[in-house]
């Protein structure tokens, strides 16, 4: 089924004039960055997930909230879809354009409006990147601790709505643990502020509700992070084994031993070779399975961690187990694992990511699953897997020029989502639904679980005019791809447990 | 204790209860052990007692997540985690022992650890919930990360029964620190907002810093090796632990003074000019505890000028015991409630007037 929004499936969108409403906007905000030639629009048809491609209506870039509030009120009159967009680095298509509908490009809220160390927080414009944050916060020995792979380049707004993660979610949390509080626009041009300055804030949590909406609630305009002491020292052990069970029961020990790293990473043996071929970071190719785990905090209490996760390692079976001596042989070895995705990418044209949780437990039956369905497709899968969360990146690797080559890969995605859910996980732990996983909602959620999203949304958002089409399926469309059977009692993998 | 027997999947019964209140439009209160009672506006409404409905459903100490029904006693499930050298880190507060999980949860207070680890809803993982709509779901899971769909088991937590019955909830656990020290240390509270911002910013093992008037409590914990250190570092005098409970649970005696109690919550390096009265001030100096006569419009302002809120804990002393909404938000606040509990029979009235 072509992921595209289509209005029969989708829900109705209005017709608008695109001249019409450019002349409105123009005159309503006559300083407005207003993008409407072809040429202009191309560079945002898509995000991260570059796959798919659609050319909005008009995209605006304002760079102060009256602005936005403008466009908004104009946009809510005229019943025109507002799609917003960050830095564009989603891998979901949580900002792939609507053709109907205008795209709000927030990047140019790009300043730090407030750094206080005392205070433990920074005041951000949403288009502000993550790592930028950290960096500001670094004189002061303090840091904002999400860190998603993207955070080079990804914005701080974006990671709201996406609730976005990173490898040391585990111990640090998630977006959602971070942030103390956002300036939101409803769809009306309100302007609501959601958290506080101050631990919490009166009413419903809607600050936690709005964490990873999707842009489908409001438009942030203005977000409040909590900044931590940076960790005085960090390590990090490598250590092989000759099957994936082993490693998995390895991640088990070691939190069943009280410790929780700051990181705890595993990769599979054909992501282990992809890296070593890439990176040259020591790993020992040999292996079924590596985990990396990083332990930090005060140096006391790092190294009688190190040594507790020694020899858990080796109960557990080990086969080698190595401490980086210094910072430069820890860089290398999270060298290898940073650049899981591209070395991948140098095995194969094309590859696609996947971003299921499962319970820990569950493990080795979903790898052996994957593994059938990856053999059963004809697609080879590498399995990168933030262990310590049980958030699974499996890589599909494909070749988009070979001719249904990319519906195979998605449909092999589907199924290892589908194998997710029914051991009792998530479609997707940090990357979002957005357009990717919009079928797999079906998987996930019934009709009435769908129906109560949906009343949330009415909430705010009354004629469904942000992000349409993104993160909660109609019901209609869970309908239309027959994606409903797992509830209709003929499930896939009727030989897993369920709850 | 024989578990097995009186722990029971009791949603069916709940869920009928509801179905009845829906076709009958009656209004229900819904109640655990009753030990919150006090907290919020006075509500009316036929009884929904959740006790019946409890039981630990599922518990593996290596994935750190423990799922527990709603009448499940509070005490009940921090035995079980203790068992498992585990704990709920907001420490979260009973007030009398018949607290049960759901109420914990509908309630949102954390106890003194909270600046350092989080609250309670940064714990919940996933839960069950029966709605406004007569049906029992699932939201959020028993995984760490989760994006799918909107957070609906966050937005739970601390809404007081107002959008739902919760029935079941997965929470985040973590292990129990190796080592825990308690200290005191003489110094007035002037220099102890100084150091409080001063340690915030030091990766130092605190998890938990109140001052009481005359000196400051500090509790570390952490590794031995992290823990000597700060002790040593710090400095002060050994003291009881039993501290913290008492804090936790307003037994200390500054509690027991006559006038109305204030949860005064504000940014941590603000100075709240907050009108006269006793003063205990916990979370590193996040949250104020009040005892004031003052009208409710002084303290709210002086708190909301120190970037947060003030909450009644004592009841009948004010209005609204919880801190009033903008305007504004107060609306999108009665169009949520619309939409989930179109029918208004979830506690109403019980966070605000009108909702």
């Amino acid at each position: 089924m072509n992921i595209l929004y289509n209005e029969e499936i989708d829900g109705p969108l209005s017709k608008v004039d695109r001249a019409d409403l450019f002349a409105e906007l123009r005159q309503a905000i006559p300083d407005l960055l207003i993008l409407h030639r072809e040429e202009d629009l191309r560079p945002y048809e898509c995000d991260g997930l570059a796959a798919y491609r659609t050319m909005p209506l008009l995209a605006v870039l304002p760079e102060r909230v009256e602005q936005v509030e403008s466009i908004l009120r104009i946009c809510h009159a005229r019943r025109v879809p507002v799609v917003a967009r960050g830095a564009g680095t989603g891998l979901s298509g949580g900002a792939l354009p609507l053709a109907q509908g205008v795209l709000l490009v927030m990047a140019r809220f790009n300043r730090i409006l407030e750094l206080n160390p005392k205070g433990r927080y920074a005041r951000v414009q949403p288009g502000v990147r993550n790592l930028a944050i950290s960096q500001a916060a670094a004189p002061y020995e303090l840091y904002y601790a999400p860190d998603p792979s993207s955070q080079i380049a990804c914005s701080i707004g974006g990671n709201v709505a996406e609730n976005a993660g990173g490898v040391h979610c585990l111990k640090y949390g998630l977006t959602v643990h971070n942030v103390m509080k956002i300036e939101v626009l409803t769809m009306e041009g309100e302007r609501i502020t959601l958290g506080a300055d101050a631990l919490d804030a009166p009413g419903f949590d809607l600050l936690a509700l709005f964490t990873g909406s999707e842009g489908m609630l409001g438009i942030v305009t203005e977000v409040t992070v909590k900044l931590l002491p940076k960790p005085r020292v960090a390590r990090v052990l490598m250590a092989s084994f000759d099957s994936v069970e082993a490693a998995g029961k390895a991640v088990a020990d070691i939190i069943g031993a009280g410790i929780i790293p700051g990181g705890l990473e595993m990769m599979d043996k054909l992501a282990i070779q992809a890296a070593e071929d890439f990176i040259h970071a020591g790993y020992p190719v040999e292996a079924e399975a590596i985990l990396l785990c990083e332990l930090d905090g005060v140096e006391l209490d790092v190294a009688e961690d190190i040594e507790r996760v020694r020899a858990v390692l080796d109960e557990a079976g080990a086969t080698a187990v190595s401490l980086a001596r210094d910072e430069a042989e820890r860089a290398l070895f999270w060298a290898g694992r940073k650049n899981a995705f591209p070395a991948v990418g140098r095995m194969s044209p094309d590859y696609y990511c996947m971003d299921g949780t499962i319970p820990r437990r569950h493990l080795p039956k979903v790898l052996r699953g994957t593994a059938e369905l990856s053999e059963k497709y004809g697609l080879r899968v590498a399995n990168v897997f933030h262990a310590g969360d049980g958030n699974m990146h499996p890589l599909i690797l494909f070749d988009a020029n070979e001719p249904g080559a990319l519906e195979r890969a998605e449909e092999l995605g589907g199924k290892i989502l589908e194998l997710c859910v029914a051991v009792g996980g998530t479609i997707t732990g940090e990357h979002g639904v957005g357009r990717e996983k919009i079928n797999q909602m079906c998987v996930q959620f019934n009709v009435d679980e769908l129906s109560f999203f949906h009343a949330v949304k009415a909430a705010f958002d009354e004629h469904a005019l942000l992000n349409p089409g993104k993160n909660i399926p109609t019901l209609r469309r869970c309908a239309e791809n027959g994606a409903m059977r797992v509830h209709q009692g003929n499930m896939p993998f009727p030989e897993l447990e369920r709850f | 204790m024989n578990m097995e027997v009186r722990d029971a999947d009791r949603s069916e019964d709940l869920l009928a209860q509801v179905c009845t209140a829906l076709a009958t439009n009656t209004p229900v209160l819904i109640q655990g052990g009753g030990t919150k009672s006090f907290y919020g506006r006075a509500t009316s409404g036929a009884l929904l007692d959740t006790r019946a409905h409890r039981g630990i459903v599922s518990y593996d100490p290596t994935e750190l997540v423990v799922t527990a029904r709603a009448g499940t006693p509070l005490s009940e499930l921090e035995a079980v985690l203790d068992q498992s050298g585990q704990m709920l880190a907001f420490e979260p507060p009973y007030f009398g022992e018949g607290a049960t999980v759901g109420g914990m949860v509908a309630a949102g207070l954390s106890g003194p650890r909270r600046p350092w680890v989080g609250s309670v809803r940064d714990f919940v993982l996933g839960c069950r919930v029966i709605t406004g709509h007569g049906k029992h779901l699932r939201f959020g899971g028993e995984v760490m990360k989760n994006v799918a769909g909107y957070d609906v088991s966050r937005l739970m937590a601390g809404s007081l029964g107002c959008l739902g019955l919760l029935t079941e909830v997965s929470f985040k656990v973590l292990p129990k620190p190796r080592s825990s020290l308690t200290l005191r240390l003489e110094m007035d509270v002037d220099t102890a907002l100084v150091r409080f911002a001063e340690w915030g910013q030091q990766p130092l093992p605190i998890t938990a810093a109140c001052h009481d008037g005359e000196g400051l409590m500090l509790r570390l914990e952490g590794g031995e090796g992290s823990v000597k250190a700060a002790r040593e570092h710090l400095g002060g005098e050994e003291a009881s632990a039993a501290f913290w409970m008492a804090l936790r649970e307003q037994k200390l005696d500054f509690f027991s003074t006559p006038a109305p109690l204030w949860r005064v919550s504000v940014a941590n390096d603000s100075r709240p000019r907050l009108p006269k009265g006793a003063q205990l001030i916990d979370w590193g100096g996040a949250q104020r505890w009040l005892k004031t006569d003052a009208p409710a419009a002084t303290v709210r302002a002086a708190a909301a000028a120190a970037g947060g809120h003030a909450c009644c804990f004592t009841p009948g002393a004010a209005e609204s015991p919880l801190h009033p909404l903008p305007e504004v938000l107060m609306r999108y606040h009665r169009r949520l409630k619309e939409q989930l509990d179109p029918q208004g029979i979830f506690n109403p009235v019980r966070m605000y007037d009108g909702l």
